[in-house]
């Protein structure tokens, strides 16, 4: 019966990308306590989608009042339905960590009763696991916007993390696919989870110390990537958000007539994903990653960051010997890490072709933009007109096998 | 492992030289101390690295080892922040080569390259961060990958463990399972080693094999299907999975068991998602949904009371949540601090020292108490305990926005035509701003239906000098004729 459930409500929770155990502070188990938090959090094990197991990751019913298109769960949805008590849930999270499965429990649910009895049911899983087993593993809560603020307040003494979905990137695609939300309700709600944060953080308490994330739907309405990178820069921005996750839309089983029949190909996922990254970890600005895309979408074949330096040709090559830090970043081939490297080594050597080599395993991306203390892209690699095609990722598929 | 190993430049072992040689023996595994111990002898003699031999595991004579013999004679090493580490990290690895080139790095720093761990694009440094991180990966998939399996002996719950490491890290791994697992008895058994944790303290013993631990355990199959539930078969990527995972760790991890049967079936199930009509929905009718989130919202201030009541306090110490007080319609609504000692104890707004004040001054200015509201902005007690007093603490500005909501519903509930923020935390409540109140005295709007109106609080009376409290107590009570007037002119 409860491995019936379990299959049931694990398959309703798989859609949503996020399953990461990190940002919360270093701790571990006292006398009598059961849990810790590393701060990167763990994988615990990897299914064959590549992805990665970390939490247990379930709805506590996927019954629901709301009736979002995109969602398997939907009210006018024909899946079959099940719901977990409380103490089902606090079992099987214990049970599971007991045995070292994984880091803790992302516990999401449909709208049942009303949105407040949703959100207390939540939060009495969280804080029994806290209070009466002494949990210190991570949680992770997907609040509800709908629900009384006061709700928020107290789910947060208790969860490493909350999260709510933005899920549609537009008002006009929300009321289209998510009659039920509002996108007023969600912006405030995150806002009030984003000012309890900080204050927390300021007075040294406890309130989802691991911040808050979002997930939004990428290729279920006709919103660009550029549009989808300014939405994040202005979540990041605006709620103080830890992540936007971004999830192609699936296919689904049972799905709605008012969705697109193709989902969107998963390498436009993973371009987003580095869109993201530029901005957060290499000083891009949301005008500069908008001026890696064409029309406003990344392209397939080049990373973002390739893309906006064969546009921007000009201002390469760059001397890695002594071009600033923020002229590094923009190097394709040179992560962050690379690139703090080179700027310490470079204080007691002068880097040569091979030490490069050393600091990055993407230096053949790398080398027509840089220079060395022995090498300079020569014949003007850097301005060859087939530099693009050297450069591109072979065309494969990546959606499938 | 195989792909670190290359072309460092090791100095050769001397050949031509006639230098002595010197035959250096460490124990099996991770000799850490013994590493030390020789390191500090053969850098104090001033022995470079071409000229020493090291050997693993073959110490001729008595337990013949550097760690048992020279451990105390030579004086420590002084080398930079970072050293230590690395050498933590990397004397775990399997590689023959680890010792030497450890002391290749030990005696660079110390003849004058005392910074060579910045240059990470040394090849010596560079295949020693190799190696550092070969363990830190090697370690992170044992914490990652390992698998308990429940037994019980005589009653106490056990959970063991068959893990087989890349390197020798048995050691340094088991920490992270000690700050994990504290409350549980659990062994790993490794083929090189096994330990042992009973909730107090960690034991290092012999190898184990895999039939010693438990050959299965209830909650496998449960684990399983969560396992298979979770995959989404539309997203396949074996490359991506078998990189994270790489497939040795599959045989002592119980889910692996249904990767071939998920593969196998992925491709139809995506196509039959694909291919399905979308089937006509069963209902679509959002006026429920709407209605529950209409209906949810506390409908009285009984309803609301009662919620705050069962409340627990944000900063634990507190009796009870001390509820608002007075005739719901009241004119005047005031807003306090907090309940204090007294306030806890009853249950009951205003009714310690300060409350006392207030309820003397209101009188003086004509205000019935009984026909107004009091309350406040935080609704539970926030000490500290000295001796067998309990001081009163001011509530942060996070405290206050946590309770702000309830403060919100509850006015709306009594819907008085005058609010008076007493003190500045009642400000804080009332306007989300913190402003001082010697600027804002008087009159205010707190941009709602109701007016508004800022004082002091009664407490800060009470702690003014003897000589200040007359001057301050009749502006306080000339407050008060003010509020009383305006209530009275709102009334009309």
């Amino acid at each position: 019966m409860l491995a019936k459930k379990l299959r049931i409500l694990a398959d309703a929770a798989k859609y949503d990308a996020s399953c990461s155990s990190s940002g919360a502070p270093k701790r571990v188990a006292g006398k009598g306590e059961l849990g810790s938090t590393t701060g990167a959090g763990i994988c615990h094990a990897y299914t064959p989608d590549g992805r990665c197991i970390s939490l247990l990751k379930i709805l506590l019913t996927n019954y629901c009042l709301f009736d979002c298109a995109y969602c398997v769960n939907r009210r006018s949805s024909n899946v079959q339905r099940a719901a977990f008590t409380v103490e089902e849930v606090v079992t099987l999270t214990v049970e599971f960590y007991k045995r070292n499965y994984i880091e803790g429990l992302f516990l999401s649910s449909g709208i049942i009763k009303s949105p407040d009895h949703t959100m207390e049911l939540l939060t009495r899983v969280a804080k029994s696991l806290r209070r009466d087993h002494g949990f210190r593993g991570y949680i992770h809560l997907k609040s509800i916007p709908e629900a009384s603020p006061w709700l928020v307040e107290e789910a947060g003494l208790y969860a490493d993390r909350l999260s709510i979905n933005v899920e549609l990137p537009t008002e006009a695609s929300l009321e289209r696919l998510a009659p039920e939300k509002n996108g007023a309700v969600i912006q405030n709600a995150m806002q009030q989870i984003g000012a309890r944060i900080i204050e927390a953080k300021a007075e040294k308490r406890r309130f989802s110390p691991a911040g808050q994330s979002t997930q939004v739907i990428v290729g279920a309405d006709a919103t660009t990537d550029e549009a989808l990178i300014r939405k994040s820069a202005h979540l990041y921005g605006s709620f103080n958000l830890k992540r936007v996750y971004y999830s192609a839309f699936s296919p689904i089983p049972d799905g709605s007539t008012i969705l697109p029949l193709k989902p969107p190909p998963l390498q436009r996922e993973h371009r987003l994903y580095q869109g993201d990254w530029l901005l957060r970890y290499y000083a891009f600005t949301p005008d500069d990653v908008a001026d890696a895309t064409e029309n406003g979408m990344f392209a397939l074949d080049v990373d973002p960051k390739l893309a906006w330096a064969l546009k921007h040709r000009d201002r390469f090559p760059i001397d890695v010997n002594v071009a600033d830090r923020e002229m590094l970043l923009r190097v394709p081939g040179l992560g962050a890490r690379a690139v703090d490297k080179i700027v310490r080594a470079r204080r007691h050597t002068r880097l040569r072709l091979d030490d490069v080599a050393r600091l990055t395993s993407a230096l053949k991306r790398a080398r027509p933009f840089l220079i060395a203390a022995d090498y300079h892209p020569s014949g003007g690699l850097t301005d060859r007109l087939d530099l693009r095609a050297r450069l591109a990722d072979p065309p494969k598929q990546l959606s499938l096998f | 492992m195989g792909h670190e190993s290359g072309s460092v430049p090791l100095p050769p072992a001397a050949s031509a030289d006639t230098g002595q040689l010197h035959p250096t023996f460490l124990g099996e595994g991770a000799d850490l101390a013994g590493f030390r111990a020789a390191a500090r002898r053969l850098a104090g003699d001033g022995v470079p690295p071409e000229r020493v031999i090291w050997s693993i595991g073959e110490a001729p004579g008595l337990f013949g080892t550097e760690a048992a013999t020279r451990a105390e004679s030579a004086p420590p090493l002084a080398l930079p922040r970072g050293v230590a580490d690395l050498i933590g990290m990397v004397v775990p690895h399997r590689d023959p080569e680890r010792y030497a080139l450890l002391y290749a790095l030990i005696w660079r720093i110390l003849r004058g390259e005392r910074r060579l761990l910045e240059v990470s694009s040394d090849p010596l440094v560079h295949r020693l961060e190799r190696m550092r991180k070969t363990i830190a990966r090697d370690l992170h998939k044992m914490h990652a990958f390992l698998r308990f399996r429940r037994t019980e002996e005589s009653g106490v719950e056990r959970f063991v463990a068959w893990f087989e490491p890349d390197h020798h890290i048995l050691a340094a791994a088991a920490p992270f399972f000690v700050g994990r697992f504290r409350s549980l008895n659990w062994t790993i058994l490794t083929p090189e080693a096994s330990a042992h944790w009973d909730t107090a303290h960690l034991t290092f013993g012999p190898p184990g094999r895999r039939e010693d631990a438990p050959s299965s355990d209830g909650f496998e199959a449960g684990w399983r299907d969560y396992y298979e539930s979770t995959f989404n078969p539309a997203r396949t990527n074996l490359t991506a999975m078998r990189a994270e995972m790489p497939k040795k760790y599959w045989r002592n991890m119980p889910e692996t068991a249904a990767i071939p049967g998920l593969v196998r079936a992925a491709a139809t199930r995506t196509q039959t998602m694909i291919e399905r009509e979308p089937q006509k929905p069963i209902k679509r009718n959002p006026a429920r949904a709407v209605a529950a989130m209409a209906d949810q919202a506390p409908d009285s201030l009984e309803a609301l009371n009662a919620i705050i009541k069962r409340s627990e306090p944000l900063v634990p110490g507190a009796t009870q949540a001390v509820l608002g007080e007075g005739s719901p319609g009241a004119t005047i609504a005031f807003v306090g601090e907090q309940p204090g000692d007294q306030e806890d104890r009853q249950g009951r707004p205003f009714v310690g020292p300060a409350g006392q004040l207030l309820s003397r001054a209101l009188e003086e200015a004509g205000i019935v108490r009984a026909d107004s509201y009091l309350t406040n902005a935080v609704k539970h007690f926030k000490f500290e305990e000295r001796g067998k007093r309990r001081i009163h603490q001011k509530p942060t500005a996070g405290e206050v926005s946590h309770y702000r909501w309830w403060l919100e519903r509850e006015l709306d509930f009594v819907a008085p035509k005058l609010v008076v923020a007493l003190g500045a935390t009642a400000v804080l409540a009332l306007t989300g701003k913190a402003i001082p109140i010697t600027r804002a005295r008087g009159p205010a709007s707190f941009g709602k239906a109701y007016d508004g109106f800022i004082t002091v609080h009664p407490s800060y009376l009470l702690r003014l000098p003897d000589e200040a409290k007359a001057d301050a107590y009749a502006a306080f009570v000339a407050d008060l004729r003010r509020v009383g007037d305006l209530a009275q002119a709102l009334r009309a």
